[in-house]
C-alpha cells in the first residue's frame, strides 16, 4: 500500500496528491511517469510525476477528473492509500543527459496546457536548480482552472500565462503566444517542450515546424502495463511504431502522427461513458446511455 | 476397462463453456485417477521421466496414486516441481512425458498430466503444506520476475535457507500464468495464487510494482542493497506486429493487450474497471497457444472468431488439445491465409482485412514447408477487431540498464545451459528471457538450474 500524505484540490476538478513511494522517489527523474491503481478492481492509471522529494520518499501527482477512475481517485483523502504505485516509468527528459555547459547555451521554452502544467513543472524546476532559467507559457481554459502558477513563477525565467476566454492575463491560445514571442518580440528558442492535450501538442508542433524550432512533446496514449508488454500505447513516430511507455513518453513533435494518436486515444470512449453513468447513477442506471443495453 | 485407452476426463460441455470463463477440463476424481494409474507399467527404464524437463519420478508418483497414497504422490512430485497444478494443466504433455510413455507405443499413453493435476489439486483441497525450509544461511538473493522461472528459482533457493526477494514489475505475481493464460485453462484464485502462496510459505518475499531497470537496477541491488546474487526471469513479453498497413487502427490489439485486459485486469468480470473491446467479428492472426487463448477469450466475450494462419493445420504450433477445444467451441480456422492489409473506415476503426491464400512449398530452415502466396488469390474479410498473435521477444529494459550483461541478436540474455550463468558475475538468468518464448516447464527447469548455479557460486565464493 502506498500512503497519501497530502491531498488537495488545486482548481475545480484538478487534484494534487503527495504519495509515499520510496523506490520511485529514489530513482525518478523529470519526464517520467507512474502507474497507480486504486484498489483490487481499479484500472492501471498512468500519471506524470509532478514533483518528488527524495528525502521524504514522496511523489506528487496532479490529475484532472475526466472519467470514472479519476473521479473515484478524487475522493481519496490524506491517510488513504493506493493499492499500487509503480514506477518511475518511461524515459527521463533528454536534456537531463546533456552537459550543463551545452544546456546553458540553449534557450528553452516550455509550453504547458491545462494539467500539462504539472509535468512541465519538474523539468523547469530541475533546470532552475542547475542554474538555468527557461521561459514558460501556461495556457488554461479559464482563470479558475489555472494551476501551479506561483510554483512555476518561482523556477521559470519569463512566465507567460494565457487563457482561452481572456479571464486572466492574455486571451488566446498558447500558439498565439509562441507566435508573438518569436515573430514580434524577437525571442529565439533552440528547443521547445510542449506538454498538454494532444490537440495542443499537434498545433504547437505544426507551428514550430514552420518556425523551424526543434520541439519535444510528451505523449499520453492509452496504456495498460507501462512496461512494453502490451503495445496499447503504440504511436507512429517518423513512420515507425514506438511504444510510448518505454520508448517515450517524450518524442520529436515534428515526427508524430498526431491524427492517428488522437483517434487511438478515443478508442474506449463509449465504454468510458458507460462507466461514468454507472458511477453517477449507481444501481439506478438502467440504460438510456445508448451503450449498455440497459437491463440485459 | 480398456487398458489401451485413457480413462476419459470430464469436461464442461462445449456449448456451455463457450459462454463462461470457468475451467474447461474438470479433471479426475480420486477413483478415476486411481483407475488411470493402474494402466502404468511402472517401467524399469521409464522413458516418461526423460521426456519431463524437470525429471519428475513419474512411475513412483503414479504407483502411489494407484495405491491411494495421494500425499506420498504429492511429496514425490514436490521433490522436482514447485508448480504441479500448473504444469498438469498447461504442459505440452503430448510432446514431453506422455510423448515418451511406453504405453503410448501400442495404445494411448498414461494421462500423466491429468494425474499430476489431480495430485496437486487434492493436496490443495486437503491443505497439504510444503516441507519446511532449512534454517537461514543469511545470503540474500534477488529474483527478477515472478513467472514460472522466477518462482521456481526462488522456491529452490528458499528451501536451502537463502533469503530470497522476488521483484515483479506488475501489481500481481505470476507472470504469464496470471496475465496471459486465461482463467478457463488455469484458474487464478484457486490454482495460481495457491502455488504462489506455497512459494511464499518457504519465506520468499515478493515485492510487486518494481520495474528493474527503472525503479532500481541490478547494479544497485548488488552494490547498495546487499544482494549476493541475482536471477533474471523476466520473460519475453515484448509483442511483435506484422508491419502491414492499418495495424495502428482502432480495434487492432496485440494478444498480450487483449489477454492482459481480460486476465490480469479481469475485464470480463463485473465490477472491474478496465475496459475491453470484445469485438463482434474478430480475426486472431497466428497459430500458437497464445492465439488459441486470445481466440477462445474473444469467443467467450461474445464474438465470432476466426484464426488466420498462413500455414496448414499440421504446422499449427499450438497444443493439439487447445486446437481441439477451440474447434469444439466454434472457432473458425482460416488456414493457409495471410493478412496483407488491415482495412480502416473513415473514423479510424478496423472494417476488415485483406488477405491472400497460401500454398505450401519446399521445406524451410525450420523443416516446415514454406508457405508461398498464390497469385491473384486476394480477398477481403469483414471484421471489427484484429488480434495480432505473432510471438514476443525479451524486453530490453533490463539488458540495457545492466553493465556487462550481454544479449544475442534477438535480445535474449546470454546464459550458459548448465548453470544459467550470464556474462556478469553473480547474475544468473533463465526462462523466456534467455530462450525466447517457450513453455512453463522449460522456464521452471531453467529456474532450477539457476538456483543450483547460484548455490554453487556462493558456495565457492
Ligand atoms: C504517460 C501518461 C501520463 C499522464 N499524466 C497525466 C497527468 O499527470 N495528469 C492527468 O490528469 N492525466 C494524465 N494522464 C492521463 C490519465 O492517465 C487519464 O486521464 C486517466 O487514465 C483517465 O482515467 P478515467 O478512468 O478517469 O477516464 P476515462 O473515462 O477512462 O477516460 C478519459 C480519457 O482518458 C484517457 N485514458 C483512459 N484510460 C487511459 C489509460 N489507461 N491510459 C492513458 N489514458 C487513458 C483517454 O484519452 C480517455 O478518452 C497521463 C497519461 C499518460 C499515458
Ligand atoms: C497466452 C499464453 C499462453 C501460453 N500457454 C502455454 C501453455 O499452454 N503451456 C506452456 O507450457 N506454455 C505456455 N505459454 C508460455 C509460457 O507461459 C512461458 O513460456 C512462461 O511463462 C515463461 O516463464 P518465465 O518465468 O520465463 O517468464 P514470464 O512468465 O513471462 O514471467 C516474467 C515476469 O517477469 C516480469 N518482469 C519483466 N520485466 C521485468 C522487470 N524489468 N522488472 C521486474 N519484473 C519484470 C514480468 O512482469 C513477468 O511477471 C503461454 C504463453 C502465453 C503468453
Ligand atoms: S511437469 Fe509437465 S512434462 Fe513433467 S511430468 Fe508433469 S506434465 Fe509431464
Ligand atoms: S513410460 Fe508410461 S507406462 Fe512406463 S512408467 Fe512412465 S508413465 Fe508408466
Ligand atoms: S502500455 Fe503496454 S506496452 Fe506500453
Ligand atoms: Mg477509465
Amino acid at each position: 500500500m502506498y500512503k497519501i500524505v497530502k491531498a488537495e484540490e488545486l482548481a475545480k476538478n484538478i487534484y494534487l496528491m503527495e504519495v509515499e513511494a520510496k523506490r520511485v522517489a529514489h530513482s525518478c527523474k523529470p519526464g517520467q511517469f507512474v502507474i497507480v491503481k486504486l484498489d483490487e478492481k481499479g484500472e492501471r492509471i498512468p500519471l506524470t510525476i509532478c514533483d518528488y522529494d527524495k528525502d521524504a520518499g514522496t511523489i506528487s501527482i496532479v490529475f484532472q477528473t475526466v472519467g470514472a477512475s479519476t473521479q473515484r481517485m478524487a475522493e481519496l483523502k490524506a491517510g488513504d492509500s493506493f493499492r499500487d504505485f509503480s514506477g518511475p516509468l518511461g524515459c527521463a527528459s533528454e536534456f537531463i543527459s546533456e552537459s550543463l555547459e551545452e544546456l546553458k547555451n540553449k534557450k528553452m521554452l516550455f509550453v504547458a496546457g491545462g494539467v500539462g502544467t504539472a509535468p512541465v513543472y519538474p523539468q523547469v524546476k530541475w533546470l532552475h536548480n542547475h542554474g538555468i532559467d527557461a521561459d514558460v507559457i501556461i495556457g488554461s481554459k479559464t482563470k479558475d482552472m489555472l494551476i501551479l502558477e506561483d510554483e512555476m513563477r518561482a523556477v521559470a525565467g519569463n512566465l507567460y500565462v494565457t487563457t482561452d476566454d481572456g479571464s486572466y492575463e492574455r486571451k488566446g491560445l498558447v500558439t498565439d503566444v509562441i507566435k508573438d514571442l518569436v515573430n514580434n518580440q524577437g525571442k529565439k528558442y533552440d528547443v521547445i517542450v510542449a506538454i498538454g492535450p494532444m490537440i495542443m501538442m499537434k498545433f504547437v508542433s505544426l507551428l514550430t515546424k514552420e518556425l523551424n524550432i526543434p520541439t519535444i512533446v510528451s505523449l499520453n496514449p492509452i496504456m495498460v502495463d507501462g512496461t512494453g508488454m502490451c503495445g496499447a500505447c503504440r504511436v507512429t513516430v517518423g513512420g515507425k511504431i514506438k511504444f510510448a511507455c518505454v520508448d517515450g513518453p517524450e518524442f520529436d513533435g515534428h515526427l508524430i502522427n498526431f491524427d492517428e494518436a488522437m483517434k487511438r486515444q478515443q478508442m474506449y470512449k463509449s465504454d468510458e461513458g458507460r462507466a461514468i453513468l454507472k458511477l453517477q447513477e449507481g444501481d439506478t442506471h438502467h440504460g438510456g446511455c445508448g451503450q449498455c443495453g440497459g437491463d440485459e | 476397462m480398456d487398458v489401451m485407452k485413457k480413462v476419459p476426463v470430464r469436461e464442461q460441455d462445449a456449448k456451455i463453456r463457450a459462454t463462461n470463463f470457468k475451467e474447461v477440463c474438470l479433471g479426475y476424481n480420486k477413483q478415476e485417477a486411481m483407475e488411470e494409474a493402474t494402466r502404468c507399467l511402472n517401467c524399469k527404464n521409464a522413458k516418461c521421466i526423460v521426456g519431463c524437463p524437470v525429471s519428475i519420478d513419474i512411475p513412483k508418483f503414479i504407483k502411489e496414486v494407484s495405491d491411494g497414497n495421494i500425499e506420498e504422490a504429492a511429496k514425490t512430485i514436490g521433490k522436482s516441481s514447485a508448480l504441479p497444478a500448473v504444469c498438469g494443466r498447461v504442459c505440452p504433455q503430448e510432446t514431453q512425458c506422455e510423448g515418451k510413455c511406453i504405453r503410448g507405443i501400442k495404445g494411448e499413453p498414461i494421462s500423466i498430466g491429468k494425474l499430476e493435476r489431480f495430485v496437486a489439486d487434492w493436496s490443495r483441497e486437503n491443505n497439504i503444506e510444503p516441507e519446511a525450509p532449512k534454517p537461514s544461511n543469511g545470503k540474500k538473493i534477488a529474483v527478477i520476475g515472478s513467472g514460472p522461472a522466477g518462482l521456481t528459482c526462488a522456491g529452490d533457493l528458499a528451501k536451502e535457507g537463502y533469503d530470497v526477494t522476488i521483484f515483479e514489475a506488475l501489481h500481481e505475481p505470476g507472470g504469464v500464468l496470471v496475465y496471459g493464460i486465461p482463467e478457463f485453462r488455469l484458474p487464478k484464485d484457486s490454482v495460481v495464487k495457491h502455488e504462489i502462496d506455497n512459494v511464499k510459505k518457504l519465506g520468499v518475499k515478493i515485492e510487486t510494482n518494481v520495474v528493474i531497470g527503472k525503479s532500481t537496477t541490478i547494479d544497485d541491488l548488488m552494490d547498495e542493497e546487499g544482494f549476493d546474487a541475482v536471477f533474471i526471469g523476466s520473460g519475453a513479453g515484448l509483442p511483435k506486429f506484422m508491419g502491414i498497413p492499418g495495424e495502428n487502427a482502432n480495434g487492432v490489439f496485440s494478444a498480450n493487450e487483449y489477454l492482459t485486459r481480460n486476465n490480469l485486469m479481469k475485464a470480463f468480470q463485473e465490477g472491474y474497471e478496465t475496459p475491453i473491446l470484445a469485438g463482434k467479428k474478430v480475426a486472431v492472426v497466428g497459430g500458437g497457444n497464445v492465439a488459441m487463448d486470445a481466440a477462445r477469450t474473444a469467443l467467450r466475450l461474445g464474438a465470432e472468431v476466426h484464426i488466420v494462419y498462413r500455414r496448414s493445420e499440421e504446422e499449427l504450433p499450438a497444443r493439439v488439445e487447445e486446437v481441439h477445444h477451440a474447434k469444439q467451441e466454434g472457432i473458425i480456422f482460416d488456414l493457409l491465409t495471410n493478412p496483407i492489409e488491415i482495412l480502416v473506415n473513415e473514423n479510424g476503426w478496423v472494417s476488415g482485412m485483406k488477405c491472400v491464400k497460401m500454398e505450401l512449398g519446399e521445406p524451410d530452415a525450420s523443416g516446415r514447408r514454406r508457405p508461398v502466396e498464390m497469385k491473384g488469390s486476394e480477398f477481403e474479410m469483414e471484421l471489427d477487431t484484429v488480434i495480432m498473435s505473432l510471438g514476443t521477444s525479451p524486453n530490453p529494459l533490463i539488458s540495457s540498464t545492466t553493465d556487462g550483461l550481454e544479449v544475442n541478436k534477438w535480445q535474449c540474455i546470454i546464459a550458459d545451459e548448465e548453470h544459467g550463468k550470464t556474462t556478469k558475475e553473480g547474475v544468473y538468468a533463465g526462462g523466456d528471457a534467455v530462450t525466447g518464448a517457450a513453455t512453463v516447464i522449460l522456464a521452471m527447469e531453467a529456474g532450477k538450474i539457476g538456483a543450483k548455479g547460484i548455490m554453487e557460486y556462493l558456495g565457492n565464493k
